[in-house]
């Protein structure tokens, strides 16, 4: 028994890191599209280009090591091989 | 300096390089060794293709134009990357089970693999990406020419170096594009040529940066507040253009043609696609990093130029570093032509897949030809695409003679393929969109980006203004293309990508709801949208010995296991491995569908062996070619059948017609031996009495009147006989000759009766007759009818055993016919003997003794039924009965 509740529980995980993956792109459109609704369109209000340049690199990078966390945890968990939807394991 | 035609060296031998390299490549990829060939790094530096010497170049003079902006068309990739487990990880499992062969193909198998949509979506790709090319092509002539204004020895001539550039890429995309049509259309030389390319390409813009923020700059905090003090800072944001751009460039990465060829055609393994999906933008991280501080410090040095488009050559060059915009020289000369390199191999895929290849089968319609000359065809319709590609991006190039505008066409061709996009993701996601759809939403995309964008950036390329374009067609003044629907757009690409796409997803949409697909179609939407449903995680096929024995096994239940064994021998021969099971390499498995094509037909021998190696599903189009095999074999088989039931027929006639032969022969014996018996017998006789006559001289009169009389009767006998046998051969043969005459039946029998001798009142038998019934007229050979008659009445005389004998003849009127019945009082003949009695020469055995050959009743049948009447023995009753039936024809006068 403890061993199948220990599969459920993987799955469970795998089909949540699965999730992330999915909605990584929704992450990502929230910290690139945001500024272009905060930020006004007067650079004298603005905090400056340089400021804007280093937010969009660190907000890259972060999306950059985030995916790849995530890649290489659901290549590990065989993630990628995901079962047709309807065989998908219970969540709880 | 470097002079031009040193640099025209360098370039030679990096060119040299490439080819090396992609040589080495294939060569490894043939051996089946070369795991680098298909690791995550190669496939990732492949992707760099869609950084073009425009974005090489142009990202710079785009940051000193328009601030931030040009990280959007970086952005927009990296939001598609890092949501691969979303959508693009569908389009490559698409790509690989349903073997993809480009972003057409693609468009085309989801929507019932239709023809037209293919073939409207590469015109399409061809129109998008002919300017791009031609984009790639100034380009390399503008940075040839930077050079040669530094130095002093050559001048370059812009037009000569874009054609050598051209065809010098042509034969390059020809020679690694085209070398076979490979089973999964991958080009293992190609990619590691172009991911050697995207090294060079970032490392020269990575140096660059470097040289600019340390070289130039003071260092990273020196770098900000000179960008915070620079006229970049004083650009304005643009907001719907940041939205719009990074939206654009997410598209177009998608659906570009030498994206998608990357992305998908030569991916060769899905779980590469985990890896780019942080790696690619980490690349793109790495390509925009030093942007904005190249632009600004190329600003702030006088030396570099006015042209920002040029500050990555132009700061090196201005500082003296030679060495590095030599470098950065071939990083922009690495992206111009990869990019060529594989969007001609994509367009040339297409053209050929498309247009040329249906084309050419519809002119050659009627002779079907074999799969071995469609290869040819197709490798011959590939390299005519490619070096067609390459000059229509030339001439292009001449046409615009290098205008500014050229620069524009990079957004307005993502816009371009970006119309795909809404029957690419519709097709993928959602199993309601429908192939009118698809085309309407394309077609009117199309339409309108061409006219709204495409067309007056070519107008304005080649330098000449239409009059349509200001005042509108007809002079509809709201369908012009600069202010349209009487819009005073401040920004035409937004205004563009709105409208176009916008007109694209309403007909897309409005399409698929209110048609009905196919069969085809909605099988093959099923298949796309639940993709993950219809097929495993493929593995990699390359050089995995269980893919070889699943190979063995299945060639062995087709082939024989003598024969299958034989050529697995041979191919681990061939490839130096003695003794071991072959390696699954492209050219093994070629020559394996062949011989397995040889038995089970082309189509089924291919989607057998794919679906062991590439990981492939069967598709649709594969199981309407293998029913088709099947079902020729069916009816050859069937015709097999038939032609085997109707041998059977024909050999069970003959059989039958043997043993009618044999019987017959045992017949003509029978006869043969009758007959000499017939006419043996008086001929002794009449042998003997003629000796005796001439031996005894002493005989007396009487005796030898007698001797005489013998030999006299036996002669007589003798001529009735041989007269009989004539008669009854010229009966037979049927070609006796009848006088028919009109004759009463009364006189018929009373001259038989007369020339029997059994004349009513003296005769040996007493005969009765119905005088009132025979007074009948008939029309007939009375002579021969009398012969008939004559001789059923002597037979009477001469076989009647009764006491006292008695013949009755009586004639029956019966509708049609008359029948005469000749009945006596005698003892009958026996049941089994009746069968007989009508046979040449059968005699009964109460009939020995008595004179006669046995030929009477034979002769007698063959006149009735000449007569078209017939002779029967009637059974029944007490004593002898036949039944002369006289045909209709016969009662003239009754």
């Amino acid at each position: 028994m403890a061993k199948r509740l220990f599969l459920e529980r993987r799955t469970y995980r795998r089909n949540r890191l699965q999730d992330a993956a999915r909605l990584m792109p929704v992450l990502g459109a929230l910290l690139i599209f945001g500024p272009a609704f905060i930020r006004g369109s007067n650079p004298a209000d603005d905090a400056g280009l340089s400021a804007w340049l280093i937010y969009f690199m660190i907000i890259w990078l972060g999306l950059i090591v985030l995916t790849a966390i995530v890649a290489r945890a659901l290549g590990s968990m065989g993630g990628t091989d995901q079962p047709p939807e309807g065989d998908r394991a219970p969540d709880a | 300096m470097l002079s031009f035609d040193g640099l025209v060296a360098v370039c030679v031998i990096y060119v040299a390089g490439l080819f090396g390299v992609a040589f080495l490549a294939e060569k490894r990829a043939a051996e089946g060794k070369g795991r680098w060939l298909s690791s995550p790094v190669t496939y990732t530096l492949s992707l760099s293709i869609y950084a073009t010497a425009w974005t090489f170049y142009g990202a710079v003079g785009s940051a000193a134009r328009t601030g931030l902006e040009f990280l959007t068309i970086y952005l927009g990739p990296t939001l598609v990357f890092v949501g691969w487990f979303w959508l693009l990880r569908k389009m490559v499992r698409i790509g690989r089970a349903q073997r993809i062969t480009s972003i057409a193909d693609m468009i085309s198998s989801r929507y019932g693999k239709s023809g037209g949509l293919a073939a409207l979506a590469t015109v399409l790709m061809v129109v998008g990406a002919t300017p791009y090319i031609a984009l790639q092509l100034q380009s390399v002539t503008l940075s040839f020419s930077v050079f040669a204004s530094s130095g002093a020895l050559g001048q370059p001539d812009a037009e000569s170096t874009a054609t050598w550039v051209a065809a010098g890429l042509a034969l390059f995309t020809i020679i690694f594009g085209t070398r076979s049509l490979d089973v999964n259309e991958r080009h293992p030389g190609l990619v590691s040529a172009i991911a050697l390319e995207a090294i060079v390409k970032l490392a020269a813009l990575l140096a660059v940066g470097a040289y600019a923020v340390w070289g130039v700059a003071n260092g990273p905090s020196d770098m900000l507040a000179r960008i915070a003090a620079s006229p970049l800072s004083e650009i304005e944001w643009n907001g719907a253009r940041w939205l719009g751009l990074t939206m654009l460039s997410a598209a177009a990465i998608l659906c570009l043609p030498r994206m998608f060829q990357v992305l998908v055609v030569e991916n060769a393994d899905e779980r590469h696609l985990a890896t780019a999906s942080w790696a690619f933008p980490l690349y793109l991280l790495l390509l925009s990093l030093f942007i904005v501080p190249i632009a600004v410090i190329g600003l702030d040095l006088p030396a570099a130029g006015g042209n920002p488009d040029l500050f990555v050559l132009t700061v090196p060059l201005s500082q003296g570093k030679d060495g590095l915009a030599l470098f950065v020289f071939l990083g922009g000369f690495s992206a111009a032509t990869s990019m060529v390199i594989v969007a001609a191999l994509a367009l040339s895929t297409m053209l050929s897949n498309h247009i040329i290849v249906p084309l050419w089968i519809r002119a050659t319609q009627g002779d079907r030809p074999r799969s071995g000359d469609m290869r040819r065809v197709a490798l011959t319709a590939r390299r005519l695409s490619i070096g067609a590609v390459l000059l229509l991006g030339l001439a292009y190039y001449r046409m615009s003679g290098g205008r500014d505008a050229l620069a524009d066409i990079g957004l307005i061709s993502f816009l371009g393929v970006a119309q795909v996009l809404p029957a690419l993701l519709g097709g993928i996601l959602w199993r309601g969109a429908t192939r009118v759809g698809a085309a309407l939403g394309i077609g009117a995309g199309f339409a309108v980006w061409g006219w709204l964008l495409l067309l007056p950036n070519v107008a304005e390329t080649g330098g000449v203004m239409l009059s349509i374009m200001s005042e509108g067609p007809f002079g509809i003044g709201w369908l012009n293309p600069v202010t349209p629907l009487g819009l005073q757009a401040t920004d035409p690409l937004l205004t563009a990508m709105m409208l176009s796409l916008g007109v694209n997803v309403l007909l897309f949409i409005l399409g698929s709801l209110f048609s009905f697909p196919s069969p085809l179609e909605r099988l093959q939407g099923a298949q796309f949208v639940n993709i993950y449903d219809h097929s495993n995680t493929p593995s990699v096929w390359r050089g995995s010995a269980g893919t070889a024995d699943d190979l063995l096994v299945m060639a062995q239940r087709i082939l024989g296991s003598g024969r299958a064994g034989r050529l697995f021998q041979d191919a681990a021969l061939g490839q130096g491995r003695d003794g071991d099971l072959p390696e699954p390499t492209a050219g093994f498995l070629e020559q394996l569908e062949r011989e397995l094509a040889g038995s089970v037909g082309a189509a089924t021998a291919h989607a057998m062996v794919t679906q062991i190696t590439g990981g492939a599903s069967v598709s649709v189009r594969d199981l309407l070619a293998v029913a088709d095999e099947t079902a020729q074999i069916m009816e050859y088989s069937s015709k097999l059948e038939a032609k085997s039931a109707e041998q059977a027929q024909t050999a069970a006639r003959l059989r039958d017609a043997n043993a009618k032969l044999t019987q017959l022969s045992v017949q003509k014996d029978a006869f043969l031996s009758q007959i000499s018996h017939e006419l043996r017998t008086p001929m002794t006789s009449i042998r003997s009495f003629s000796e005796i006559l001439m031996q005894d001289d002493g005989m007396d009169a009487t005796a030898r009147a007698r001797f005489s009389q013998i030999i006299h009767d036996e002669s007589l006998r003798l001529t009735r006989l041989l007269d009989d046998l004539l008669d009854l051969s010229v009966l037979e043969d049927g070609r006796v000759t009848l006088h028919e005459a009109e004759v009463e039946l009364a006189q018929i029998l009373d001259r038989a009766i007369y020339a029997a001798g059994a004349q009513e009142a003296g005769g040996k038998i007493a005969i009765r007759r119905d005088r009132g019934a025979e007074a009948v007229m008939l029309w007939t050979d009375a002579d021969r009818l009398s012969q008939v008659f004559i001789n059923l009445i002597s037979n009477a005389q001469k076989y009647c055993d009764a006491e006292t004998p008695e013949l009755m003849i009586s004639v029956h009127h019966r509708p049609g016919r008359i029948e005469v019945e000749f009945a006596d009082n005698g003892l009958g003949i026996p049941a089994l003997q009746q069968a007989l009695i009508f046979e040449k020469f059968a005699r009964l055995e109460s009939a020995q003794g008595r004179p006669g050959a046995g030929l009477g009743l034979a002769i007698s049948r063959e006149i009735m039924s000449r007569l078209g009447g017939g002779l029967t023995y009637v059974p029944g009753g007490a004593g002898t009965r036949f039944r002369v039936r006289l045909p209709a024809k016969a009662l003239r006068a009754a």
